[in-house]
């Protein structure tokens, strides 16, 4: 019954879609991008911003409005990114990729993904893997942009 | 060759009683349709989506195979029995939906969905609008300025053709505005239709509220301007008794999958009179009276928009999903999916935080309710009722335009069909009433 939810919903996600880490808008970011998830209208914008004459990243803000996996999925993703380089978040997000191509096989790498492993079981279900996406993609375009 | 057994296939042909479609009833229904012994999630399964796609009745496939089996041939050419067979099936099969939707064959033209069908009515005006067919077809045309109305609740079936043919003709698409709760009266269709108007297109039944519109005063203003109506009856043909002539409507269209029906099979009504006037959306085989190298005479309606090899055995299939429903009876299925559309409406406003959109209760409503959680996304509401063997729609519903009117991005809808139970309902309530408490918003 609902037990079989756990998997998806696991209590970290459900925290994260309320906590919403990086939510807000910021000036001059270095990189923006808006995606959107034309199945249910889902939509998020991700701002990157550089620590001054650097390529690492002081913060990916972010806002829009989706399920919980797409809003938990951002906060952490916001949470996990700050600190790193462009290169060392761009190296997640395709272990993020992978992870969530996994349809639940396999084990997430915690070293790598820290976290974000909460979303392994998210993996499973196939209609969902794009809301858990969604802001990875987003964050991944702005590195695009940068370049 | 030995006869057919078709007209032995309906087990539901033994005629129930006039009596409102009872639980009993539903349930000795219900074991016409395997799909709904499903077990979901551990659960039984709950089937509230019949909006998007009806589960089908054991006799609708075995009709399918039954052609397949004995009488599977392309239509409209051929000399041989099994063509004869099959034309003959094909065509009796238009006779049985013309007489469903009281229409005669001749104004009835197979479509690939209701997609399609509403398709090949704009791409038609557009191809008029561009000089094609003829003296006959001249009707038709739309020239700068003239004005398109739909209303803002369309499904985006019925609302990006008409964009498209505005585009490409310079005509202009105006909207019929709906209120807070998505819904509009004849005095607001009044404002936007003016003598300007040259068609004037709307869905019967909202695929996202039930709201049931007022189709005989749009026809009576359209008709006073001269303007042409297209009726979207996806939603009410499976669902209620429907004489398009009666309506006095010019086109309707509507699909086979959401009445019991295969899926790749849809329906075009047109009046007779204006099918024949009609230039093809699509050209090539099957659809022409003479061919030269350099043009070709198209034959009559409804040949002349059925070019290339058509879907038969679909067809005979939709044929058998009316006879259904016919038997079960189109007054009886309304009366039940109005009880139990009532019952989720009133189900749905006692659970705090829960917001329906249309009809408030106790208003005329189709057998469907779409609402929204708050602070819980569409998506995680479908996940959460489908935990528990329950089957929504999520999402926009494709209306993205109503969805921005309404304030919502995404709503959960339910729907319900002849093989709803009133425990589908009752579940269905139950678990939304505990969704907000799971995310955490109560």
């Amino acid at each position: 019954m609902v037990d079989s939810l756990e998997g998806l919903y696991q209590q970290h996600i459900l925290d994260h879609s309320k906590l919403r880490k990086g939510y807000g808008v910021v000036e001059h970011p270095a990189a923006e991008r808006f995606e959107r998830n034309p199945s249910c209208g889902d939509e998020l914008t991700m701002q990157l911003v550089l620590e001054p004459h650097s390529d690492r990243i002081a913060a990916l803000a972010w806002h829009g409005s989706g399920c919980s996996i797409s809003q938990a999925s951002a906060s952490v993703l916001s949470e996990l990114a700050v600190g790193l380089t462009t290169a060392e978040l761009q190296e997640k997000i395709h272990a993020f990729r992978a992870m969530m191509r996994s349809r639940g096989e396999g084990e997430a790498d915690e070293d790598i993904l820290g976290d974000a492993i909460v979303f392994h079981g998210v993996s499973r279900y196939v209609m969902r893997v794009k809301c858990a996406m969604l802001a990875w993609v987003g964050a991944e375009g702005c590195i695009a942009d940068l370049a | 060759m030995s006869a057919h057994p078709a007209a032995t296939l309906s087990r539901a042909a033994e005629p129930f009683a006039a009596a409102p479609l009872d639980d009993a009833t539903v349930n000795l229904i219900r074991q016409d349709f395997p799909a709904l012994g499903e077990i979901v999630n551990g659960e039984p399964l709950s089937y509230l989506d019949s909006g998007a796609t009806t589960q089908r009745p054991r006799q609708v496939l075995d009709a399918e195979r039954d052609f397949l089996e004995h009488r599977n041939a392309a239509v409209h050419r051929g000399a041989h029995t099994l063509a004869a067979l099959a034309t003959e099936a094909y065509e009796d099969a238009r006779a049985t939906v013309a007489a469903f939707v009281g229409a005669s064959a001749d104004e009835i033209v197979w479509t690939s969905n209701a997609t399609d069908a509403l398709n090949l009515v704009a791409y038609g005006i557009g191809n008029a609008s561009r000089g094609r067919g003829g003296a006959a077809a001249r009707r038709f045309a739309l020239v700068p300025g003239d004005e398109i109305v739909v209303t803002e609740a369309e499904h985006h079936a019925n609302l990006i053709p008409w964009q498209e043919l505005a585009a490409t003709t310079g005509a202009v698409l105006r909207f019929i505005p709906v209120d807070d709760d998505g819904m509009y009266d004849a005095a607001a269709a009044a404002a936007v239709i003016t003598d300007k108007t040259r068609i004037v297109a709307f869905a019967h039944v909202s695929n996202v509220t039930g709201f049931i519109a007022p189709v005989a005063d749009i026809v009576a203003l359209a008709h006073a301007r001269g303007a042409l109506v297209v009726l979207d009856a996806c939603q009410s043909a499976p669902h209620r008794s429907l004489d398009l002539t009666a309506l006095g409507v010019d086109f309707a269209a509507f699909s086979g999958h959401k009445m019991l029906g295969p899926t790749g099979i849809g329906v075009l009504y047109g009046r007779a009179e204006l099918l024949n006037a009609l230039p093809p959306f699509r050209t090539g085989g099957s659809m022409i009276a003479t061919v030269t190298m350099t043009e070709a005479e198209f034959m009559p309606a409804p040949q002349r928009f059925e070019a290339g090899t058509q879907p038969v055995s679909q067809a005979v299939a939709l044929a058998e999903a009316v006879r259904y429903l016919q038997n079960v009876g189109m007054d009886r299925i309304d009366a039940r999916e109005a009880y139990l559309a009532e019952r989720m409406v009133r189900g749905l406003v006692e659970i705090p935080g829960i917001r329906i959109v249309g009809p408030p209760p106790g208003a005329p409503r189709a057998g469907l309710v779409s609402f929204d959680a708050a602070g819980v996304h569409a998506h995680d509401v479908g996940q959460f009722l489908d935990a528990r063997g329950i089957a929504v729609r999520v999402g926009h519903h494709c209306a993205q335009p109503l969805h921005r009117r309404l304030g919502l991005t995404a709503t959960t809808r339910a729907s319900a069909y002849l093989y709803t139970t009133v425990e589908d309902v009752d579940r269905f309530i139950a678990a939304v009433g505990d969704v907000r408490h799971y995310f955490g918003e109560l």
